[in-house]
């Protein structure tokens, strides 16, 4: 499986904000387990989808030039399921960022359906753990996912959604 | 800011904020509960709180300012053999002015530099930012 829970950015500002969009299909083998019968995309993932969309956002306010990692959910509520065949878009908003951290909030749409609030906080690993070492996957960043922004960014694709729509 | 608040509403506000942050009850928020021992707070959170607190007193809130503690703690001037030597001990009393530091005094063991972080410290720090610019 590759963990990589959002397929595409639909808008992007620098330092500010990002949507992206997720599809979600019964292809997904893990909705055949969660549940049989029922299949919803698990909330952890939807936390996880967000903080792809929130972690390229925060990575790129400062040139990918430090590590981000996801540091604390602040916040995550769901109202409603997300379900095969549902289109979701995940609003990332920055908040604060400082040389050590960034604190975001943002919101999972269904059209015009709230789905979920989650606010996170990354830490920016090297200014708080001078030099530790930690394995790749601890990253929101990585080339896979690097490369999803790329195809915004290049489409400028950024005024495609104005933030007046997205909260 | 012409307007002052009250330390009683600066309480209140901070109360707020360390519920949310760290996911605490209103009770257990005494001017005396320490952030780490007490309500639990690891370091991520002490960001949190402090992006927090900029937001509901709309200040700024420089880290190094409320939190000196890693700045001392990576000094082998300021610490030796595991506690802050008389030269840490005057570094963190004018870095922590709004904090009562007599009963570290007596053993500045650095284990014990969490407990100096308390809600208390927090409102004074917030009463002499906004109360005395």
């Amino acid at each position: 499986m590759r963990w990589i829970w959002i397929d595409k950015f639909v808008g992007f500002r620098s330092g500010e904000s990002a949507v992206a969009v997720k599809n979600v299909t019964l292809a997904e083998e893990h909705l055949h387990d969660h549940f049989p019968g029922f299949p919803v995309m698990p909330e952890t993932l939807c936390i996880e989808a967000m903080a792809q969309t929130a972690g390229i956002l925060v990575g790129e306010a400062k040139n990918f030039e430090e590590k981000v990692i996801l540091a604390k959910i602040k916040k995550a509520v769901f109202f409603d399921y997300v379900k095969p065949g549902d289109t979701i878009e995940l609003h990332a908003k920055i908040d604060s960022i400082t040389p050590e951290a960034a604190g975001t909030s943002g919101k999972i749409m269904r059209s015009d359906k709230l789905i979920a609030e989650i606010d996170l906080m990354f830490s920016h690993i090297d200014q708080n753990l001078a030099g530790k070492k930690f394995p790749e996957e601890n990253f929101v960043f990585t080339g896979t996912l690097e490369s999803l922004l790329r195809d915004v960014l290049l489409s400028g694709a950024s005024s495609i959604k104005e933030e007046t729509e997205q909260h | 800011m012409d307007i002052t608040i009250s330390r009683e509403e600066i309480f209140e506000k901070v109360k707020d904020v360390l519920v949310d942050a760290l996911g605490v009850d209103d009770e257990e928020i005494k001017p005396e509960a320490t952030l780490m021992r007490d309500l639990g707070a690891e370091s991520i959170d002490f960001l949190d709180i402090v992006f927090r607190l900029e937001k509901a007193f709309e200040i700024k809130v420089p880290r190094e300012e409320l939190f000196p503690a890693d700045n001392i703690l990576n000094s082998s001037e300021l610490v030796s053999d595991g506690k802050l030597t008389e030269k840490g001990l005057a570094e963190l009393r004018e870095r922590l002015p709004h904090t009562d530091l007599t009963a570290f005094e007596k053993n500045p063991d650095v284990n014990k530099l969490g407990d100096l972080f308390t809600v208390g410290a927090i409102v004074n720090f917030i009463d002499n930012k906004i109360n005395t610019n």
